[in-house]
């Protein structure tokens, strides 16, 4: 309610005039977002009903609005969807374990450091995604230095590999989505008064209690948006899988990049897309209104 | 408000208590007693350390060296949760995700007490403000969350209450009102009180006993009357209110009183309210002790001459007079609006003149102005 | 009155202490590290004098550096990725800046929807946005290639462009804009000498995201781009063989270059702050 009324406030101070202006102004945007992303969608939906014509050639579809297509798409796809969200809430706690500690670092204890700090936290993004994905690939692949000094201390078999596993997979997405999680959590921590930490201690709560009780309620928002702008793209990544994985680690990401570009089989990919798209509205819907911070959006 | 675990817990006395940081240190050698029961405050510009010897009362500081006891307990290296001490944060530090009554009952839910619910109201009805609970300390006024800081804080009945420049953010009025309520509640509620205040009108309202601190020191503690009427530095004659200070050089003593020359004027002093240790003295009076009359005037008590007004304001209840003595020195007088509309005008010439009690003496090597270029923004 | 001793504590109980006081401060330091391993390694193996397959260390060797385009195809994939990551950033930039200035400046109707939608594509994944493209561009009978990508990237990128550009606003202080009025500025003015000259930051921060997003965007280019390459995709197709390390002096060059821009920006914020 409060913010809502300040959001209103604001936004009155101002300019309160009303006309055609904000409309002028968002026309060129809205346009774009409705051709490029409204419409796409809406075509994917009639996409995901079309059966292949038949004595056609392959690529070739007409819409029969046949649903049973999400049907099959999902029992033939059963096992990458659960994967994908596994290994996506998996990561995305992994990630938070690993942000909170250090945003937490960064907006308390850092002194005069804290901007080169953030600036690191975003520097690894300047490297490209696919590079350093590739470089954890070649770091503990085969002839990295980290898999024979493991194997010589015994602390993994001769046989075993820290690529190609689910392991690799969901560290790999930890590590690339990881200053989504942190910048978010930063934000929020940074917001919290010192005071009201130290007022905490006050009233007899001791390090852990104000934490609990203090703290991480105030971090929330940060919290919320951290593990959605680590979830969301987690679970539609197919490029670790690819890159990390082995043919039993494969997400639902790769399976509707191979329907399109190997199968050919549009409706499929259609309807897994959709259905993937829908699953993780309807778990963002869920998650916000459980967590009480409409205000994100 | 009696309540079982506000039983006695002694005074808090501070010893050689010094808290550096890197080179700067922010209080220097302390010691001090504050006694069980009492409203106390520590007054001082900005920056003189009394915010940092609150927090190490509180536990938020560690001192450098030094010991703090309340009673016969050594609190020095407790944690601040450990401590019977609760604090009034300056800007209040209320909890902005949890509700008014969850705000207050915070403490006593983490000393796991049973009736949480029934003291809560108990203290939100002492605040005058038990209709609020359920609100967040966003949808509060500034005075609002003021009374809930302190009912936070008091609900738990510490041995000592600190109040960190607790009236700063709230407008003159409302500071009036706030001043006597906590007074008041101070009374009602019989707990210790420190509290911190650059603004000495804020301190001595309510305080019954000050300590003026300076660069990590305290200069002098006393009553307010004490402090006012008797200050012994020239910190404390020029932060405290206003004064006057002369320098000159005491000519003739006696048993009881001693004469001072200033500038070829003599002036009487009380011995025992003389603090110069040689001959160099600075005289000090008040500017309200001050009576301003024409040259020809009969005047008694001490006297000076040859001044000239430079400068008259009236300002409702008194009028306010500089006036430029032979020697360059302007000096304030202060005349009661009892007589009507000031007659004097800039350029007259005037004598000045008060009881001899009145005149106070400080040690001639201080500075003239220490302490009255500080800042009040009050 | 004695003097009281600075209290001294045993030495395994002052090492724990330093400990408890400064986990954090480790924890930190190794969390950065594990940020920093792969760009470092990324670094050091742009000097590997590798040969074709970068995966291995065999000497180290200036010569991918003086020739970064010896690798086959590497640099018309980089020229691609720029060319598309310039245009898409000016575009999404200047629609998601109007979108922004709508939102934080203006009450009109639909402005729920309108955050709704801005919200939608990022909280949509890119699989899903990809894949819907590249079907209605192939219902269309329109052939993947550089401008289907280019409007797949601005469409991504201006959601972004809005959310940090609408920070900016709402953190402005509408009284400077209510000063410059009372000094007889008209509205036209107020926006460009104060309005505008205040959110360039934020517009400037927001391109860059932009950037940084497109040319490093693999899965909604790899539906949308047909036989077009661009630098992630080269990556991506060169992977399973071994990387050449001349992909890792772009990637190196890239690093350095933003944080560059980065450590200019953040001078020129001090300067001005001064």
């Amino acid at each position: 309610m409060a913010f809502l009324q300040s959001a209103v406030t604001r936004a009155g101070t101002f300019t309160g005039r009303k006309g055609r202006l904000p409309y002028l102004l968002l026309l060129p945007g809205m346009l774009w977002l409705f051709t490029f992303f409204i419409l796409p969608i809406i075509n994917l939906a009639g996409t995901s009903t079309q059966t292949p014509v038949l004595g056609g050639d392959t690529g070739q579809y007409v819409q029969t609005f046949r649903l049973a297509n999400y049907i099959d798409a999902f029992n033939a796809a059963r096992p990458q969807f659960a994967r994908s969200f596994i290994y996506a809430f998996l990561a995305t706690l992994l990630a938070l374990a690993i942000s909170y500690p250090l945003a937490y670092a960064i907006a308390f204890r850092s002194g005069r450091f804290k901007n080169i700090l953030l600036v690191l936290v975003v520097a690894p993004f300047f490297t490209s995604f696919l590079l350093r994905t590739v470089a954890w690939k070649q770091i503990l692949g085969e002839e990295g230095f980290v898999v024979p000094t493991l194997r010589a201390l015994h602390i993994i078999g001769p046989q075993a590999t820290l690529t190609a596993s689910a392991l690799a997979v969901v560290t790999g997405m930890t590590y690339n989505f990881l200053p989504f999680m942190t910048l978010p959590l930063y934000a929020s921590l940074e917001r919290i008064d010192p005071r009201t930490l130290e007022a905490s201690n006050d009233l007899y709560a001791n390090g852990i209690t104000t934490f609990r009780k203090v703290t991480f309620p105030l971090s929330m928002p940060g919290v919320v948006a951290g593990t959605l702008l680590t979830f969301i793209p987690a679970a539609g990544d197919y490029v670790n899988a690819a890159i990390l994985g082995n043919p039993n680690t494969t997400m639902i990401g790769n399976v509707i990049d191979s329907r399109f570009f190997r199968i050919v089989d549009y409706p499929t990919a259609a309807a897994l897309s959709f259905m993937l798209m829908a699953a993780i509205l309807i778990l963002v819907t869920i998650y916000i209104r459980r967590s009480g911070t409409d205000e994100l959006v | 408000m009696a309540d079982a675990s506000s039983s006695s817990h002694g005074d808090l006395k501070l010893t050689r208590v010094t808290k550096s940081f890197g080179d700067f240190t922010a209080v220097d050698d302390l010691t001090l007693t504050i006694p069980e029961g009492s409203f106390f405050a520590l007054l001082g510009p900005s920056g003189c350390g009394k915010t940092t010897t609150l927090r190490m009362i509180a536990g938020l500081e560690e001192p450098t060296a030094g010991s703090i006891h309340i009673g016969t307990t050594d609190i020095t290296t407790k944690k601040p949760y450990q401590r019977p001490v609760n604090t009034v944060f300056q800007n209040y530090a209320l909890f902005p995700h949890l509700s008014i009554f969850e705000n207050v009952a915070f403490g006593l839910r983490r000393r796991g007490v049973k009736d949480v619910k029934e003291q809560v109201d108990k203290v939100l009805k002492l605040v005058e403000l038990p209709h609020l609970s359920e609100r967040k300390p966003t949808q509060l006024s500034g005075g609002q969350q003021q009374r809930i800081a302190l009912a936070r804080a008091i609900v738990n009945r510490p041995a000592l209450l600190l109040l960190d420049e607790p009236l700063g953010a709230l407008d003159l009025k409302l500071r009036r009102q706030m001043q006597i309520e906590l007074k008041w509640i101070q009374t009602e509620v019989g707990l210790t009180f420190v509290h911190v205040t650059h603004d000495q009108e804020e301190a001595m309202t309510m305080a019954d006993t000050i300590a003026v601190m300076n660069e990590g020191r305290i200069e002098q503690m006393g009553s307010p009357a004490e402090l006012y009427e008797s200050p012994r530095t020239a910190f404390v004659a020029n932060f405290l209110g206003q004064s006057n200070l002369i320098r000159g050089e005491v000519s003739s003593s006696d048993a009881d009183q001693s004469i001072v020359e200033v500038h070829g004027q003599k002036i009487a002093i009380v011995k025992a309210r003389n603090r110069a240790a040689g001959k160099s003295i600075l005289v000090g009076i008040r500017p309200e002790k001050i009576r301003i009359s024409l040259p020809n005037d009969p005047c008694t008590g001490n006297v000076l001459t040859g001044g000239i007004v430079s400068d008259v304001s009236f300002v409702g209840v008194s009028t306010q007079y500089v006036v430029e003595m032979p020697w360059k020195q302007d000096l304030m007088v202060f005349e009661q609006n009892d007589g009507g509309t000031p007659t004097l005008r800039p350029g007259d010439p005037v004598s000045l003149s008060w009881n001899a009690p009145f005149t106070f003496g400080l040690d001639g090597s201080e500075d003239v102005n220490a302490g009255s270029e500080v800042d009040d923004p009050a | 009155m004695s003097t009281v001793p600075i209290p001294t504590l045993p030495v395994s109980k002052r090492i724990s202490r330093w400990f408890g006081r400064n986990l954090i401060r480790i924890y930190a330091v190794l969390g950065f590290t594990y940020l920093f391993v792969p760009v470092f390694y990324t670094i050091a193996f742009s000097f590997n004098n590798a040969g074709k397959s970068n995966l291995v260390w065999k000497g180290f060797t200036l010569s991918n550096w003086a020739n970064p385009c010896g690798a086959p195809d590497v640099c018309a994939a980089l020229g691609n990725s720029l060319k598309i990551g310039v245009i898409a950033t000016t575009a999404a930039t200047i629609l998601g800046t109007l979108i922004a200035f709508a939102i934080g400046r203006h009450r009109f109707r639909g402005r729920a929807t309108t955050n709704l939608l801005i919200f939608l594509p990022m909280a949509t994944p890119e699989v899903v946005l990809g894949s819907s493209l590249l079907a209605m561009f192939l219902a269309f009978r329109i052939n993947p290639g550089v401008w289907p990508t280019v409007a797949a990237h601005v469409m991504f990128c201006i959601s972004f462009v809005v959310v940090t550009v609408k920070a900016r606003i709402a953190s402005l202080d509408p009284r400077l804009e209510q000063a410059a009025m009372d000094l007889y500025a008209n509205e036209r003015e107020t926006f460009r000498r104060v309005t505008l000259p205040l959110v360039m930051p934020g517009i400037a921060g927001a391109a860059l995201l932009a950037f940084s997003l497109s040319f490093d965007d693999f899965i909604i280019t790899n539906f949308n781009s047909g036989t077009m390459n661009t630098f992630p995709k080269f990556v991506y197709t060169s992977a399973a063989r071994g990387i050449p390390a001349q992909a890792n002096v772009i990637g190196s060059s890239m690093f350095l270059i933003a944080l560059v821009i980065v450590a200019a920006g953040q001078l020129v914020n001090r300067k001005k702050a001064r």
